[in-house]
């Protein structure tokens, strides 16, 4: 056990695995979101009440999905950090708060867009898009923090902790439709009773959701092995790689 | 296919802009998401290449030696 997780910390192997990884997984992810856009767009039938602007949900509950789950990612790769002071993990914390401002500056956007036809306006101070906008802070917050220290060894720190402490924000946002009069419309999934939505429109939202998944899995990996690569770069395993590429 | 043709599609029944400008945005984003971190390891391997020359290159022989003293 001990074994493998000092394994897990080694910045060489997990060059090596998620090299193997993204061989096989960025295909599916392509495959997965090329196969949802095309059937959500052109496939699924409209909605009886929002007719076609629906669409927009193909996009907007992946990315606001993935800004939460994303944002305990990067806790937990925060607090990982904090504990046992693995490397890799702080190298996670960062690259998982990036790839988090991305996909919650697009859930707010298409948020938005979807408002104008539906409600009538991009923006309303409403508890789940305001809590959501104090998520995109907390990200980009994370983001200016770690840039703002000379010492990276305290900024990581510093940053993990912020991280923690903005774990809070997250079931807001979630119960929020539940807890005030909210503009937004309530989850149309739910694991617990019967989902709201029609198994034709149902089918590419799914896939869509895996698809994003997947593609939050490449991006992270992406961006952790530059990250990677960047702070190794002194040592041979690195030395030898630019060698090969010669 | 839901629609009849590509121009119904496009103006979908007068929300295309809406739809099409979502899936634009979010086509950029995810694009900027994995170019940039691809861009900035190509840029890392060609100064660590460049710093690899040097140090062989005939002029930068006596470099490696000089830094062991």
């Amino acid at each position: 056990m001990w074994a493998f997780f000092h394994k897990l910390g080694s910045p060489k192997w997990f060059y090596d695995i998620s090299g193997k990884f993204l061989l096989w997984l960025a295909p599916i992810t392509a495959i997965l979101l090329i196969v949802g856009t095309v059937w959500g767009l052109f496939y699924a039938p409209p909605d009886f009440k929002q007719g076609n602007s629906y669409r927009i949900i193909y996009i907007h509950v992946p990315v606001a999905v993935l800004s939460l789950s994303g944002y305990y990612i990067m806790a937990i790769a925060g607090a990982i950090h904090l504990i046992w002071r693995m490397k890799l993990a702080d190298v996670a914390m960062r690259c998982a708060a990036r790839l988090g401002a991305g996909l919650t500056f697009l859930a707010l956007f298409t948020g938005a867009v979807w408002g104008k036809p539906t409600w009538g306006t991009y923006w309303v101070w409403d508890a789940r898009i305001t809590s959501e906008l104090v998520l995109l802070f907390l990200y980009m917050g994370i983001i200016a923090l770690y840039e703002a220290y000379d010492n990276k060894v305290a900024a990581s720190r510093a940053c993990a902790v912020l991280a923690l402490v903005g774990t809070v924000n997250i079931p807001i946002i979630y119960k929020s439709v539940d807890w005030w009069y909210s503009l937004h419309q309530p989850a149309t999934i739910k694991f617990t009773e019967k989902s709201t939505i029609d198994p034709s429109m149902f089918y590419p939202l799914l896939i869509m959701i895996i698809g994003f998944y997947c593609f939050y899995a490449v991006a992270l990996m992406l961006h952790m092995r530059t990250e990677v690569l960047s702070s190794e770069r002194k040592t041979r395993w690195v030395q030898a790689l630019v060698e090969k590429r010669d | 296919m839901y629609f009849a043709n590509f121009a119904e599609a496009w103006h979908m029944a007068g929300h295309g802009p809406f739809v099409w400008v979502s899936y634009a945005v979010t086509l950029i984003v995810l694009i900027i998401l994995v170019w940039w971190p691809l861009q900035k390891r190509r840029q890392l391997f060609d100064q660590q290449r460049r710093l690899l020359r040097i140090n062989a290159g005939p002029q930068g022989q006596s470099s490696p030696a000089t830094q062991e003293d």
